[in-house]
């Protein structure tokens, strides 16, 4: 499904990501840590486009796609989150979604129909299963923080993407709110056959979900693997204990 | 409460656009050459407004150069009427034409720079039109501009019904009021199309809207083809009007009228911008008759609504209908 080839990107004289490789395979929930600054989030712009990379490629679905623009592996079925909640906040949560409805399906060059009409019983069953549709009327930005996210995973999720990128899903949530996302996001995830990679801090949450880690030390790759594999290893011991080799 | 919303539903349902339509086409009947004048300038610049509006209310461009396009239509239109003695509809057609294929070639590189940048572009695109306008002698005729733009052909008005006894420029303000009603309905379409959704999406929020798939850049420059074909109709309809046009048209003080006439008006809803092109037009005529002081009074009027109505005179006159609403519930 995605395939990772040498990636390298400096900023100045640090080098961010440096000869990073991974695959994933369809259907797998992958997640990404490592400590802060180790280059999560510079990955997943290499990945999603909005950075250039120095060196490497990126393949998805069989296609070469490194350095393409966002909105054209949008169309090629990749979805993400960010890192911080990234949603349309002075519209309403019905149209967070239905303008995005709009969008993935090729209808934003029309200027001529009624918008209004348009994907309405679509949008309310994406907003049903991200269990917002009685919040429906509501301006976005006014939702508490992990209804932003559930928003934004509807956003995500109406361009019916194969791969889903979330950068930490549940950053600023509370422990409940995290335990009611991940399962919303496991169910979505098994009922629609996507495929997961996310970054997150949380190790409860990592190690109960991701069926695959790939631990990310200074822009390198140190480890790899099933989670009982990773939580033995030894680098990742030492990067995450301090424990010394 | 039902009394309420029987009457909110029911003055809902009245076609505001249109009764204020017939009650402006109206004007001429009222006999004052003045008012005719006044109201042809005012539709005029509305549209030229409501154009400007798609970029800064609708998709987020802070345009300091929209008055390129304007000049552009005006000098192509009033070009081929006086010089080629073309038939207005083609001249009218050509004017929009010819602005349109400007703002795609400007546009082009204007969106590729964001927020300051964006405006500092073009600003500069636009006086480049500007000092085109002012040193082409032979063709835009320089600095004296062109004057005797010739009206068009609209003998065959005189034999439709009420339009008999009518002077030319009442007949031109009726053409005015056709033509720009049309461009009204065609642009208020545009903003409520999945298109116009999609720009409302990339105003609130860019980098989401590239991320559900949208080209950014690409609907950036279709809305700025968009505003500059409307502003390339108005500068059409405002040469003859004026009965001329001139580099002026172009210029930079004419891109921050029309700027301020959006603001002023309100860009957070259609029609703001031709209420603010309203009140400017007629602040400005009753002002200049009383005192030569014009801009200060503008300044004051502009700093007033700016810090105590954000939203524009649309806006206040929004805020005022909501309280009153539940005013009247409570």
């Amino acid at each position: 499904m995605l395939e990772v080839r040498n990636l390298r990107r400096a900023f100045g004289g640090v080098t961010a990501i440096d000869d990073v490789s991974f695959t994933i395979d369809r259907g797998q929930i992958v997640a990404i840590i490592g400590p802060n600054g180790a280059g999560k989030s510079t990955l997943f712009n290499l990945i999603t486009g909005h950075l250039r990379s120095d060196a490497g490629t990126v393949r998805f679905r069989d296609r070469d796609v490194t350095g393409m623009a966002p909105h054209r592996l949008c169309a090629l079925g990749m979805g993400r989150s960010f890192q911080r909640t990234n949603i349309f906040p002075r519209l309403t949560v019905f149209d967070n979604v239905q303008y995005a409805l709009i969008a993935h399906r090729g209808r934003g060059r029309d200027v001529w129909s009624h918008a209004d009409a348009l994907f309405r019983d679509e949008a309310e069953g994406l907003l049903r299963d991200v269990k917002l549709l009685d919040k429906a009327a509501m301006v976005a930005g006014t939702l508490s923080h992990g209804n932003q996210k559930q928003l934004e995973l509807g956003i995500a999720l109406a361009g019916s993407p194969q791969l889903l990128l979330l950068d930490e899903p549940t950053a600023g949530m509370s422990a409940a709110e995290t335990r009611d996302s991940m399962a919303l996001l496991g169910r979505i995830a098994a009922e629609r056959d996507l495929t997961l990679l996310f970054t997150e801090h949380d190790m409860n949450v990592v190690f109960s979900t991701a069926q695959r880690i790939v631990v990310l030390h200074q822009g390198r790759v140190i480890a790899e693997g099933a989670p009982e594999a990773i939580r033995s290893d030894v680098d990742v011991r030492r990067v995450y204990l301090g424990e010394r080799r | 409460m039902s009394a309420i919303n029987t009457t909110r539903t029911w003055s809902r349902r009245i076609p505001w656009a249109l009764v204020i339509w017939l009650v402006v086409l109206s004007v001429p009947w009222m006999g004052s050459r003045f008012y005719t004048f006044l109201a042809t300038e005012i539709v005029i610049l509305a549209l030229f407004a409501v154009s400007l509006n798609l970029l800064l209310g609708y998709t987020g461009l802070v345009s300091f150069g929209h008055a390129a396009y304007f000049g552009i239509g005006a000098y192509t239109c009033a070009i081929l009427m006086k010089t080629h003695g073309v038939p207005f509809p083609i001249a009218f057609a050509a004017a929009g034409a010819m602005a349109a294929a400007f703002a795609v070639v400007f546009g082009f590189f204007c969106v590729r720079s964001t927020r300051i940048y964006f405006a500092m572009l073009t600003l500069a695109f636009a006086q480049i039109v500007w000092a085109v306008c002012f040193k082409w002698n032979s063709v835009t005729g320089g600095e004296q501009g062109l004057s005797n733009v010739p009206y068009p052909d609209l003998g065959w008005m005189a034999s439709l019904p009420l339009l008999g006894d009518m002077r030319t420029a009442d007949h031109y303000f009726v053409l005015v009021m056709v033509l720009a009603g049309i461009c009204f309905l065609v642009l208020r379409r545009v903003v409520a199309s999945p298109f116009g959704r999609m720009l409302t999406a990339i105003r609130e929020n860019p980098e989401r809207a590239e991320f559900v798939g949208l080209n950014v850049r690409g609907y950036q420059l279709a809305a700025f083809a968009i505003a500059g074909t409307f502003a390339g109709f108005a500068g059409a309809l405002f040469g003859i009007f004026n009965r001329g046009v001139f580099p002026d048209f172009a210029y930079w003080s004419k891109s921050a009228e029309v700027l301020i006439m959006t603001i002023l008006g309100g860009m957070g809803s259609f029609w703001g911008p031709a209420v603010g092109a309203a009140a400017l037009a007629l602040l400005s005529h009753q002002i200049t008759t009383v005192t030569q002081y014009w801009p200060l009074v503008l300044g004051v009027v502009l700093i007033v609504l700016l810090f105590a109505f954000p939203g524009g005179i649309a806006g206040a006159l929004g805020s005022v209908r909501t309280r009153l609403r539940r005013h009247r519930r409570a």
